[in-house]
């Protein structure tokens, strides 16, 4: 059965279990709603709740752990003279999986009969042919062996999806009868219902450790298979990045020391741009624009804030780079040799920055208290001896951890930096030279690729876990500093 | 006791009027001024690159709404097209676009002709540079839409090659084609004389905007909309999982979390993955949605679960806020009559709460719509996105692309022809930011409730 009509039969189920389950305690309470401990539709809630939230909770579990039980035992099957030289386990499970929802479409457009698609002893040729003439797309040929690895898989996933079903209805009904059941005048059915209902938010607010859970554990899986594959003190300390692949391993230079200097780089130029204009903006902003100057300016400097990466990054390629280009290039002074380089990049990504650092420090601005700057200008101050005196040293802290939370933005900055920073590796100090990032890399080593079983497409996985990683400890840095100094005034 | 009873032993002060303003005021009144213009420069900067970026946007990317057309009568030979003369649909279908290419051709030679046009260039297989490769399927398609054309003579619209296209946009110059292998002078001088007797003319092209994108060597030919619809389902996906889930996620935080060690988990996690780069979502979308799970590769499904993990913190942030906005009077209130806990947050505080909601997703749904890094690993570019998808599922399941994923791969392509598409592509996907903007902040101003 698809998996619409299972759940349309489970929500069918829940759905004649309300009406039934209202109706049970409304009569057992002898048509006297006052008599009942909740409102009728409690009762037919409990029915629903307990009928659909079981099955479906099973249906998903199931759907997750399948294909990872029958991966195994199918794997077994598959001779080891069936993985070719460069290939390995993962490629041809892929192509057992590929093979069997080929078979299995075949057969839906009556092309390959229910016999042949089970028959152990089918000819692999004709198979393939027919495969083929259903329009599945299928490798050039199909071994014997992997041919009947696909026919195990798919009869395995059929009779999987059978008790899966089976087993979803009589969980149901089951749950669903056994709540009917309780729907007596006295059940606390609204007590039932709420803390369902409880449990359904406290799922919901899990999400967000899940979804770290999984970043982490899928990045940890593979760096470890990584680490594996080549050896993490060369990652960590080798100067050279030098990815081939032409040949499989072993001649690549994976060392990270190249990149990380490439985001440093760029990051520190965004900020040289963005942290003096930000800053200057929101001294202004908070401490001598009128309201109207304010309430104009302060909107479009976070128009910028709203603009997103892949315009800046097209404005870095197509604008700034070329601008650069006339003024440093070759008919220039010469120092520059196309438009992808470090400054290109970190100008666009320090636009990106200013109001991410205006705001943030004129809410922390706006928060010295007045009386600082009263009791400075009862001493005599002017207001800029006053800011510079007083507010800023104030709002030092906060101001810090404004700039570390830009740079761990800058670092993890994505878009700009693919389209212009440039692809070449290279630890060099002249900002008009092309480099490249972490995340740049991870982009160039990720796309266009579904083989994760290389050190080359691995090595984004380390890439990544150490961006993460970077990042993380910069916010919690910035927020730690910012938590300190907020205590101070409040 | 103070000083001022004592002699004056420091002598008199050195400058004695209040009318002239002494060399130490004057410097640091002067110090004054200039702190101050150092602000009004910092925000004159940011504003003015600002401008100069809009102003980039609009320049390089108006020019993608409009397109070069050539309209020349074909006449439509039914010794080439339906050489047995019965009209039947299936021989006519098996002339390829190779068997109509020349007939476009002669039509449009005998347009330069017509026009008067002194030119070296004699052969109707020099037009070709002149006018897209789209033409040829355009012409075969109206044909076996419309058989009973063979042998008429038929006036047709086609799109002019991108060069001509460049030319007449500015952005081809005769001083660099030299090394140009695909047009010469002579075919701009062509293109100047039919452009005066109105053959060629420039004009509003909705294929930009509702269109499919072409090869490589079409540029002409492509548009946005078919990965507009890809994102359209995204921010669908986005929509239906981040909005409940991050509510409840709100609620149980804001209104039931006891304080306990597993509350302060969840809070610490939230914040900090707001703060996690948008490029880690797209490892965790690949190796969870799709390693893992082995869901479709470029399926707007998957994107759409990566950008609702993405977005869930800042609908959950936004939501808490407003959730907070509302008085404890109204929920004491409730209890007060004799709701329950949860009665009283499902009917009262979460109505009171619902326009800051909406504000939040939909300034949440305008971030994802923009983000690209994470599409990129799933796998939503470097293929063409040529076909509608037929039906809802087929929307969500089968390879598509998203708008900034298509200007992207616009952008890396090596035809300039396509920059200018980069740049229009992003000038309607900024006004569907600025839309869904305006509408959170209308949103706001008119259901904002000061308590």
């Amino acid at each position: 059965m698809p998996l619409f009509w299972l759940f349309a039969s489970v929500l069918a189920i829940a759905v004649v279990g309300f009406v039934f389950g209202r109706q049970r305690a409304l009569s057992s309470a002898g048509g006297d709603v006052r008599s009942l401990h909740s409102l009728p539709n409690y009762y037919g809630w409990n029915v629903f709740m307990k009928a659909t939230v079981p099955a479906f909770g099973l249906i998903a579990v199931w759907l997750i752990a399948q294909p990872l039980v029958f991966q195994n035992s199918i794997a077994g099957m598959i001779p080891a003279s069936e993985i070719k030289e460069g290939s390995n386990i993962g490629l041809v499970m892929a192509e057992v999986r590929r093979t069997a929802t080929g078979i299995e479409n075949a057969v839906a457009a009556g092309v390959i009969s229910p016999a042949l698609a089970t028959d152990v002893s089918a000819d692999s040729v004709a198979v393939t042919a027919l495969l083929k003439d259903a329009g599945q797309v299928v490798t050039s040929e199909i071994s014997q062996s992997l041919l009947n690895a696909a026919q195990a898989f798919r009869s395995m996933n059929a009779t999987g999806n059978l008790f899966m079903t089976a087993l979803a209805l009589v969980v149901s009904l089951a749950a669903g009868g056994f709540a009917a059941m309780q729907c007596t005048k006295d059940y606390k059915a609204r007590n039932a219902v709420e803390r369902g209902i409880l449990m359904l938010l406290i799922a919901a607010a899990s999400v967000a450790i899940l979804t770290t859970i999984g970043i982490v554990l899928s990045l940890v899986f593979n760096t470890i298979e990584f680490f594996r594959l080549y050896p993490a003190l060369d990652f960590f300390f080798s100067p050279e990045w030098a990815p081939s692949f032409s040949g499989r391993g072993g001649s690549s230079k994976l060392g990270i020391l190249p990149l990380l200097w490439g985001t440093l780089y760029i990051s520190i130029i965004a900020l040289i741009v963005a942290v003096p204009i930000g800053l200057f903006a929101a001294v202004y902003l908070s401490e001598y624009a009128t309201p109207r100057i304010r309430s104009i300016a302060k909107p479009m400097l976070e128009i910028l804030a709203g603009i997103p990466t892949i315009v800046y990054g097209l404005f870095a390629l197509l604008t700034i780079g070329p601008m650069l280009v006339s003024v440093f290039g070759q008919d220039g002074l010469g120092w520059m040799g196309g438009g992808r380089a470090v400054m290109t990049a970190g100008i666009a990504m320090g636009i990106m920055l200013i109001p991410f650092v205006s705001s943030l420090s004129d809410d922390i601005i706006n928060a010295v208290p007045q009386a600082m700057r009263d009791g400075s200008y009862g001493l005599g101050a002017t207001q800029s001896e006053t800011i510079k005196q007083v507010v800023i040293p104030a709002a030092l802290p906060g101001i810090v951890g404004a700039v570390l939370l830009a740079a761990s933005r800058a670092i993890g900055e994505t878009m700009i930096v693919v389209m212009g920073a440039g692809a070449a590796a290279r630890l060099s100090l002249n900002p008009f030279e092309a480099m490249t990032t972490v995340t740049a890399k991870i982009v160039s080593q990720l796309t266009g690729d579904s083989d994760f079983a290389s050190p080359e497409a691995l090595v984004a996985f380390a890439l990544g876990i150490t961006l993460f990683v970077l990042t993380l400890a910069l916010n919690v840095l910035a927020l730690f500093i910012v938590r300190k100094y907020r205590e101070q005034y409040e | 006791m103070t000083d001022a009873s004592l002699p004056n032993t420091a002598g008199a002060p050195k400058s004695g009027s209040l009318h002239e303003v002494d060399a130490r005021t004057k410097k640091r009144n002067a110090a004054e001024k200039r702190f101050r213009m150092y602000g009004v420069a910092a925000i004159a900067t940011g504003i003015i690159f600002l401008l100069v970026l809009l102003f980039a946007i609009l320049s390089n990317g108006l020019g993608a709404f409009q397109q070069t057309f050539i309209s020349v009568p074909v006449y439509l030979d039914e010794a080439k097209l339906d050489k047995k003369g019965n009209r039947n649909i299936d021989d006519i279908k098996k002339v390829s676009t190779f068997g109509y290419n020349p007939l476009i051709q002669k039509a449009v030679l005998k347009a330069v002709e017509d026009a008067g046009i002194e030119t070296p260039l004699k052969k109707s297989k020099n037009m070709k540079a002149l006018i897209s490769a789209s033409a040829a399927a355009q012409v075969r398609q109206a044909v076996i839409d419309n058989p009973a054309l063979i042998g008429q003579t038929v006036e047709f619209r086609f799109l002019a090659s991108s060069r001509v296209d460049g030319y007449l946009k500015g952005r081809v110059h005769r001083e660099l084609l030299a090394r140009d292998k695909n047009i010469d002078a002579e075919h701009l001088d062509i293109v100047d004389g039919l452009k005066e007797v109105g053959v060629v003319k420039k004009s509003f092209n909705p294929a930009f905007i509702f269109g499919a994108d072409a090869s490589e060597s079409r540029a002409e030919q492509a548009g946005i909309g078919v990965s507009m619809i890809g994102s359209l389902f995204m921010m669908l996906v986005v929509l239906f999982l981040a909005l409940p889930i991050g509510v409840a996620a709100s609620i149980y935080l804001e209104e039931f979390a006891p304080k306990n060690r597993w509350t302060d988990l969840i809070e610490v996690n939230i914040s900090n993955l707001a703060a996690v780069p948008s490029i880690v979502f797209g490892i965790l979308g690949l190796a969870v949605f799709i390693q893992f799970m082995h869901l479709p590769q470029s399926a707007p499904l998957v994107g759409g679960l990566v950008l609702t993990l993405m977005t869930l913190p800042t609908i959950i942030i936004s939501t808490r806020a407003s959730l907070k906005a509302v008085p404890p009077s109204i929920r004491d209130a409730a209890l007060g009559v004799g709701a329950s806990k949860m009665q009283s947050v499902f009917h009262h505080v979460l109505p009171l709460a619902a326009p800051g909601i909406l504000t939040g997703t939909i300034i949440g749904l305008a971030q994802a719509l923009g983000e690209t890094a994470p599409l990129l690993l799933i796998g939503m570019v470097g293929y063409i996105a040529s076909n509608p998808p037929g039906g809802v599922v087929e929307g969500l399941m089968s390879p598509n692309s998203a708008m900034p994923a298509q200007i992207y791969e616009w952008a890396k392509r090596a035809d300039p022809a396509y920059y200018e598409r980069a740049w229009g592509g992003i000038i309607i996907l900024l006004i569907f930011l600025v839309s869904m903007n305006t509408l959170a902040v209308l949103l706001r101003r008119r259901f904002e409730r000061r308590w």
